[in-house]
């Protein structure tokens, strides 16, 4: 368990994460908003609290794998990492610029100042990648004769949107993980049940969803992705505790924190415009209104 | 006419008993060389390991080894990840879904992530024969040439297909070669060199220039040997390399023969006439003809009678070099 003071500065850290994602929309003109202030809780508790990377060590060899599948979503990412240490807050504002190496989509270019492993946009190409570096992680464990019975030499985390599981790579890749009891690899699930066109069981139903990885012999977690707690608590059961391969179903309100864009579709692909980032800032700054006393 | 061969040939290249291997034998054995020696090197499959000469690799290393299934998409992806992650990936399927299913893969999750993935395309051409059109890749060379950071080869034989297989391992990025199905007549010898990028002048001639790839290049020697008998040197270069071009080596020659013969078993568009029509009009414009797939799908047939009625045999290539003669000689435009 955190403790309660820890647990705290997270928070505080994931709120500051929104308004930082906020503020580089604002300033790119262009980009997603709802699924980067869902995901806003998870990646602050991956990335403070849960992956073995850090920005002292950028180079590791046994580093954890962080792999962003929805790369659409690298608001939240590069926020965080701003936010973590690996690079200035101030850099956000050239999201989506020429010459930036906030593009639009994440990609690995500027490892290992960033901690992009990989290149990222077409949905679903994230998760075969990140399939592939766990078969690495234990290939490079069996490789060294004195680790054998010990954990793997790292864990891959991979993060992907609901309405990524249409593409059927995705589910090529949890199979052959499935097959391989592949424990190394952790995956999180953004299911907060949109996408472009509308509603994900609209568009194209998901549900029974944790029956479906189950059947494809993966274990399954599900939590309120906006509990900090319960992030890292299951990231913790599918890390040290399961011999399979462990999908973390995310139940996340898009646009959170943002009272215009929570749960509305038509906020997943684009971003506020000058008055309503304004709105939206204030929102955060004030924890939707409790706090009175703000100063601008 | 002999003295005009590279001396490295194959001596009993223009014998009716010819030895003739399936180039795809050349991946199988150089894998199990590199296996040896490079420790990082892992292969995939999906559900074709022994069509694609990967098996006794499995049987040796099978925790080097991930077989994929039917799913090549994945499989593209996974090497990628194994490679970021330190990894010699070899990809191998066949060449219509390696790169052709997974064009998409290739280019984002392989050259702009500049993956370390070699892509190993079996079956490629029209010779796959009975199998029919949807089995036979004639395209593969122009999806992934154009691709930024991709590494594109043809070997003409399983020797040098073993050689290719151990130099991609060498370098660092992207790689595509293909291989064919068939056995094909052993042209080159192990003291045949073989360097990315370089080309090799199989053949010297002052009149035309025939510029292949592959195992079609065994017709194109025959052509270059009827052809002398009229007093008509081709000289003959084998570009296995694709991408990147050797636009030296061909700028070379057709200064000298002023015409020149392109061979491939690919669509005339976008492959190795692409490539050497793009290098000829920026640097020595010449008349050009091409032997490979005019515009059209394959068929069932066997690999013979394919080669023969889509235009691909020595004899084709004769004409094709007579046409290219008379336009220089005429100055003729089309």
């Amino acid at each position: 368990m955190l403790l309660p003071s820890r647990l705290t500065e997270l928070e505080l850290a994931a709120n500051q994460i929104r308004q930082d994602i906020i503020t580089s929309l604002l300033s790119a003109k262009s980009g997603h908003s709802a699924g980067p202030l869902g995901m806003t809780d998870v990646f602050t508790a991956l990335y403070f609290e849960i992956a073995n990377i850090t920005p002292e060590k950028r180079d590791a060899e046994d580093r954890d794998r962080v792999i962003l599948s929805n790369a659409h979503i690298c608001p939240v990412l590069y926020a965080t990492l701003a936010n973590r240490g690996y690079f200035p807050r101030e850099e956000l504002s050239s999201l989506r610029k020429l010459g930036t190496r906030l593009q639009g989509h994440s990609n690995n270019h500027f490892r290992p100042e960033l901690p992009i492993e990989t290149c990222g946009g077409p949905l679903a190409q994230g998760i075969s990648q990140a399939v592939g570096m766990a078969i690495a992680s234990r290939t490079h464990f069996q490789a060294n004769e004195k680790d054998k019975g010990h954990r793997p030499t790292w864990q891959t985390w991979c993060l992907m949107g609901d309405g990524e599981l249409n593409e059927g790579q995705c589910w090529e890749a949890f199979m052959l993980a499935g097959k391989l009891n592949l424990r190394e690899l952790t995956v999180f699930i953004d299911r907060n049940n949109i996408q472009i066109d509308g509603f994900t069981e609209d568009i194209m139903p998901l549900e029974p969803l944790a029956n479906k990885f189950k059947a494809f012999n993966w274990s399954v977690i599900e939590i309120n992705g906006h509990d900090i707690q319960s992030v890292v608590s299951a990231a913790e059961l599918a890390k040290t505790t399961f011999e399979n391969p462990t999908v973390i179903i995310c139940h996340t309100t898009p646009g959170k924190g943002v009272s215009f864009m929570q749960n509305r579709f038509e906020w997943h692909g684009k971003p506020p415009n000058a008055e309503e980032g304004q709105i939206a800032l204030r929102e955060l700054r004030t924890l939707a209104g409790q706090i009175k006393s703000e100063h601008e | 006419m002999n003295n005009m061969l590279h001396p490295s040939l194959n001596p009993h290249l223009f014998s009716p008993q010819v030895e003739k291997i399936p180039t795809r034998n050349g991946y199988g054995d150089g894998l199990l060389e590199l296996s040896e020696t490079k420790p990082e090197v892992m292969v995939l499959t999906g559900d074709l390991a022994e069509s694609t000469r990967v098996l006794a690799f499995w049987k040796k290393y099978p925790e080097r080894f991930v077989e994929c299934g039917v799913a090549e998409q994945n499989m593209m992806g996974v090497a990628a990840g194994l490679a970021l992650a330190g990894k010699i990936p070899f990809v191998s399927s066949y060449a219509v879904f390696v790169p052709g299913r997974t064009w998409d893969q290739t280019r984002v999750s392989v050259c702009y992530s500049k993956s370390n993935v070699k892509i190993a395309g079996a079956h490629s051409g029209i010779s796959v024969g009975p199998d029919g059109a949807t089995h036979q890749a004639l395209e593969d060379i122009a999806i992934t040439r154009v691709l930024p950071n991709m590494t594109v080869i043809v070997p003409c034989d399983a020797e040098e297909t073993r050689k290719c297989t151990l130099a991609v391992a060498q370098m660092q990025g992207p790689a595509y070669f293909r291989f064919a199905r068939e056995k094909t007549p052993v042209i080159t010898t192990v003291q045949t060199p073989f360097e990315i990028g370089k080309s090799i002048l199989m053949r010297t001639g002052e009149h035309v220039t025939l510029v292949g790839c592959g195992p079609l290049l065994h017709e194109a020697l025959l052509a270059a040997h009827e052809l002398s008998r009229d007093g008509i040197e081709a000289e003959v270069i084998n570009m296995h390399t694709i991408k990147p071009f050797d636009h030296a080596a061909l700028e070379a020659s057709v200064l000298k023969t002023g015409c020149v013969v392109t061979i491939e078993e690919h669509q005339v568009a976008g492959g190795l006439a692409g490539a050497v029509a793009e290098s000829l009009g920026r640097h020595h414009p010449v008349p050009m003809e091409s032997i490979g797939m005019q515009d059209s799908f394959g068929e069932s047939g066997e690999p013979d009678e394919l080669l023969t009625k889509y235009g691909m045999r020595a004899k084709d290539i004769v004409l094709a070099v007579h046409d290219a003669i008379l336009r220089k000689q005429k100055n003729l435009k089309r």
